[in-house]
């Protein structure tokens, strides 16, 4: 019933459909990462790239393999779940053995007042200090030792 | 068709459904059970919460600071992984806190001046929730943020167009747009640092145990009894967000 000449234009249609399809199975192998799905909606690969990023802290762990008298002295203060690098600062490369970075020393009052100074907002039972009530303009750490604060 | 030829297609379709069934579960186990780069780290044996006690938090800024410096988030503008906000409470008024947060609490915080006495005040420190079911996760586009098989939400930052969907899906305004590299940034859990055994930045400096890191699939760690002993509450349970950062002793007017 149909000629040869009325399908002419369902091949032109269907020729045009497969191209369209062949250029987006091609435009999507190029586009999409080789690892996207493996896990989920996103690229495997991504995980490693999290992954990859270089340490600041080194831990606590790391610390008290070679300063193993702090700890010991921390260890009954009230000021033995303090990490060092609550107030040394991030201290990776010093722990991996590069001896050129060292810890910062705190300032012996600014560091203590970032935890210490009294504020309403605190929980109550945390130890805080009224400045014109405790002491002098001096040091904190004329008086307290910071590992052993306790007088 | 005669009786064997059917017989024959039945036993191949059957035979192909079952190999290629045994064959995606084996892929599965081969995909999950292989990080390149941290060999005695396996993903599917973990599952990543925190646990952030309110009644301990000093608003000392050690977090903000050590987070900044652990992951290279950019000192100004003022954006942030982690923060501490103060609240001021009128006890008969939960609703309309006053709550302030100056550089994230980078430098600690000002001194408090009350001009009504009769109120409650207390910090609060907040992070990327780690929801399982994230909303920012479900926004994206192009698979640029997403669940880690430990229950991490990550950003894949060779594939976000940045185009701010998640910054604005995330119910707790943890995302920004990292002006260097014009792509969305936030907290990862310090995930480079949990995968090779050692607690996030802000855990590892918070001078009072406020932020604990807990794995909820080690049946041995700690959080399990802290979550069934104490008072716990995510943030805005309303969003069904499925938040894995659970608050001890949140107080209802924290937003």
């Amino acid at each position: 019933m149909s000629s040869r000449q009325d399908r002419a234009h369902l091949v032109r249609v269907a020729a045009l459909f497969g191209g369209a399809l062949i250029l987006f199975f091609v435009a999507r192998a190029v586009l999409v990462p080789k690892d996207f799905g493996i896990y989920g909606h996103y690229r495997a690969g991504a995980l490693a790239d999290a992954r990859a990023r270089p340490i600041a802290y080194a831990g606590q762990a790391a610390c008290v393999e070679c300063h193993g008298d702090v700890g010991d002295l921390r260890k009954t203060s009230s000021h033995a779940h303090v990490a060092c690098e609550s107030c040394h600062g991030p201290l990776a490369t010093h722990a991996s053995g590069d001896d050129a970075t060292r810890p910062g020393r705190p300032n012996g009052r600014t560091t203590c007042m970032r935890c210490h100074l009294a504020s309403l907002s605190k929980p109550a039972k945390f130890p805080q200090i009224v400045l014109k009530d405790h002491a002098d303009d001096g040091p904190c750490i004329a008086c307290h030792q910071p590992h052993a604060p306790k007088l | 068709m005669n009786e064997s030829t059917r017989r024959e297609f039945l036993f191949q379709t059957g035979k192909l459904l079952v190999l290629s069934g045994a064959a995606s579960i084996a892929w599965d186990a081969v995909a999950a059970g292989a990080p390149a780069d941290a060999p005695n780290y396996t993903m599917t044996e973990h599952w990543w919460a925190m646990v952030i006690d309110v009644e301990k938090c000093i608003g000392c800024g050690n977090c903000v600071r050590a987070c900044k410096a652990e992951n290279n988030v950019p000192l100004e503008p003022y954006y942030f992984r982690t923060w501490v906000e103060r609240y001021v409470v009128d006890p008969e008024d939960i609703e309309h806190p006053i709550v302030d947060s100056p550089n994230g609490a980078y430098d600690g915080f000002p001194e408090l001046t009350l001009s009504n006495p009769n109120v409650k005040t207390f910090f609060v420190p907040k992070l990327c929730n780690h929801c399982a079911n994230s909303p920012c996760v479900q926004v994206c586009p192009v698979g640029a943020t997403f669940d880690s098989p430990d229950g991490v939400v990550l950003v894949d930052k060779e594939r976000c167009l940045g185009c701010r969907y998640c910054v604005q899906a995330c119910p707790y305004g943890c995302r920004y747009i990292d002006p260097r590299t014009n792509t969305v940034d936030k907290c990862t859990l310090c995930y480079h640092r949990i995968t090779k055994g050692l607690l996030p930045a802000c855990v590892e400096v918070c001078p009072t145990a406020a932020r604990q890191l807990g794995d909820l699939k080690n049946p041995n760690d700690p959080i399990h009894a802290f979550l069934r002993t104490h008072k716990v509450q995510v943030l805005k349970p309303q969003m069904a967000t499925g938040s894995k950062t659970y608050y001890n002793g949140l107080d209802g007017s924290v937003r």
